[in-house]
């Protein structure tokens, strides 16, 4: 299960998003991590500074890249400008596979650089589906869409936000990037059950997951990158993993951003979780046998 | 899974694909309202109406949150992280302006030019036209910030701008200087400047690299209590060569006639043409201008700075 077609057959393990302030330690100290997750547009430069630790990164660790603004969702078309560079970056650093979001943030040309939430809408389902196509055939490269967090909803909405996301993944027939706490963050905020979220989506697809940390205000919770991982969190990660078996896993730690290893270790966590799905199966396996 | 009916029967009619377009128009225009001066979401909308009574048209409440509010952590995270974005590429220019009126000028600046890219890189590319256009926004410094907008656009372009292969001793050897043409790197700006903004950004500026792009949420801007603690700098043309070296950013001094030379070379002048406009207006006749030219030559070599010519 945790390899497969929508993530290119990768078992990467456990990764932490490259970010700046860790540059000097990995490039210095060469701690081991697994894999990095770059952030494309950070790199979709011409050159400079930025493409050349990317260079310095890729002799040494595997990398997936995540795009924040292709914006699948957009009534606009894809941005050919931004396809040629992305495919530029692409065949750099040989990602087997990349992801984006499942949502929109351009209107007419002008950028919001936010993640901004879908109506939940057929002709949406439809339109966005289309664009993971279109941008998967240029790219050549098979796409996994991520689900954003959110804060607001539209009266027009004709389905639920798990129905719209299995609708797009199995028009578009590409993999989905699954962030549970994405998945806690709106859950709370929109008062639906988070297990029925992860029960209705086609969780066959799911090339990779998401884990961070979020912070809780008065009458909502953001989805700020700048904590641990908290415990609902973990126990959705469980769930997950408990129906598909370990997956390549990524945490995202954006804000207030701790050490290295700090960040690593919290990445790492995630290995109390796979050894426990882990002697389940193998006991479940042992009974089953023995019965 | 199980996919959904392609059309199952409702009673509500289904949205269209145009009807789509139109609703993020209308949800853009209402995340990218500036907020009002106590960073809140506007409360009348432009023809009058209550934001909420237009918000509530498309935007669900919940049980603690009306349409407005909804829409409004939107609105406050969208001027929140552009504010910050220019608040981080233009450091210089707050020095001058002080955090008040540099965020005035943020605002009007995002108003008439909201971002036209995916990248927040280039969110300040037109910060020099519209000061230009707009010079009460920056007075009484006026040129300065001028100035400075210009250096500081000059150094992102120099931080991850593009770089042609360099040129050689070897490709210069032998050419006719009547003849020969030379390209100056795309990441290099050539500036002339009424003040030494240079030694005044030095003082003012501590980080080296680029803010990383993220899609956590941000629901707070930049501190806004920093007080302008460099003296501004007097009056005093300066020529600078804005530029990388092994990737990290520098600005060079440069004499006034190696700034003609440069830039003649970049306007498509041969070298000997450059060489004869940038040295036929100086009046210091006791100086040795072949040396001086071949040491210049051979610093801008080794910087890399030449390159073929664009075509």
């Amino acid at each position: 299960m945790p390899a497969n077609r929508f993530n290119a057959y990768t078992d990467l393990g456990i990764g932490i998003g490259l970010r700046v302030p860790h540059y000097r330690h990995i490039l210095d100290k060469k701690p081991t991590c697994d894999w990095f997750e770059v952030i494309s547009e950070n790199y979709m430069c011409d050159g400079g500074r930025p493409l050349e630790v990317l260079d310095q990164i890729l002799e040494q660790y595997k990398v997936v890249q995540h795009g924040v603004s292709m914006y699948f969702g957009s009534a606009d078309r894809l941005n050919r400008e931004h396809l040629k560079r992305l495919k530029n970056l692409v065949r750099r650093t040989k990602t087997p596979f990349l992801s984006d979001h499942l949502c929109w943030g351009s209107v007419d040309g002008t950028y919001s650089h936010d993640l901004l939430p879908m109506p939940y809408t057929f002709a949406a389902a439809k339109l966005t589906a289309q664009h993971v196509r279109d941008a998967s055939d240029f790219l050549e490269v098979p796409i996994c869409v991520e689900n954003v967090s959110s804060y607001a909803e539209f009266h027009v909405s004709e389905m639920t936000e798990w129905e719209f996301l299995s609708e797009v993944v199995e028009q578009a027939d590409c993999g989905m990037l699954l962030d549970v706490n994405n998945i806690y963050v709106s859950s709370r905020n929109h008062g639906f059950d988070p297990l029925d979220y992860l029960n209705g989506v086609p969780l066959d697809r799911v090339g990779q997951m998401h884990i961070a940390g979020h912070s809780k205000y008065e009458k909502y919770i953001l989805d700020t990158h700048d904590h641990p991982v908290l415990d609902p969190v973990w126990k959705m990660y469980e769930h997950v993993i408990r129906r598909i078996g370990p997956v390549n896993t990524l945490l995202e730690w954006d804000a207030h951003i701790p050490s290295f290893d700090e960040v690593h270790n919290e990445a790492l966590k995630a290995n109390k979780f796979i050894a426990r799905v882990m002697r389940d199966g193998v006991q479940e396996k042992h009974e089953a046998l023995t019965a | 899974m199980k996919r959904l009916p392609p059309e199952p029967p409702t009673r509500r009619r289904r949205q269209t694909a145009a009807e789509l377009k139109e609703l993020q128009r209308i949800t853009f225009s209402a995340i990218r309202r500036p907020l009002s001066r106590n960073n809140a979401m506007q409360r009348k909308w432009t023809d009058g109406r209550s934001t909420q009574q237009v918000v509530s048209q498309f935007i669900k409440p919940n049980d603690r949150l009306t349409s407005l509010e909804r829409i409004e952590l939107y609105n406050k995270q969208y001027w929140f992280r552009l504010l910050d974005c220019l608040y981080d590429d233009y450091p210089g220019l707050r020095a001058i302006l002080g955090e008040s009126k540099f965020r005035t000028l943020r605002i009007a600046y995002l108003n008439e030019h909201p971002s036209k890219s995916f990248t927040m890189r280039n969110l300040g590319s037109r910060l020099v036209e519209f000061i230009e256009k707009n010079p009460r926004l920056i007075s009484p410094h006026t040129a300065m910030c001028q100035d400075m907008a210009r250096f500081e656009w000059a150094q992102i372009v120099a931080f991850d701008g593009v770089a042609l292969p360099p040129l050689v001793p070897d490709d210069l050897l032998g050419r006719d200087p009547a003849t020969l043409t030379l390209g100056l790197q795309p990441y290099l700006t050539l500036m002339e400047m009424g003040y030494p903004l240079d030694e005044f950004v030095l003082a003012v500026k501590k980080k080296s690299l680029r803010a990383e792009a993220s899609n956590a949420m941000e629901m707070e801007e930049h501190s806004s209590s920093r007080k302008r603690t460099v003296r501004l700098p007097r009056p005093k043309t300066i020529h600078l060569g804005v530029h990388r070296w092994n990737n990290s950013l520098y600005y060079k001094r440069l004499d006034v006639e190696a700034y003609r030379l440069l830039c003649a070379l970049r306007d498509g002048q041969s070298v000997a043409d450059a060489c004869a406009a940038a040295i036929g207006e100086s009046d210091d006749a006791a100086i040795d201008w072949p040396a001086r030219i071949r040491e210049w030559f051979k610093i801008w070599t080794e910087l890399g700075w030449f390159c073929k010519p664009p075509r």
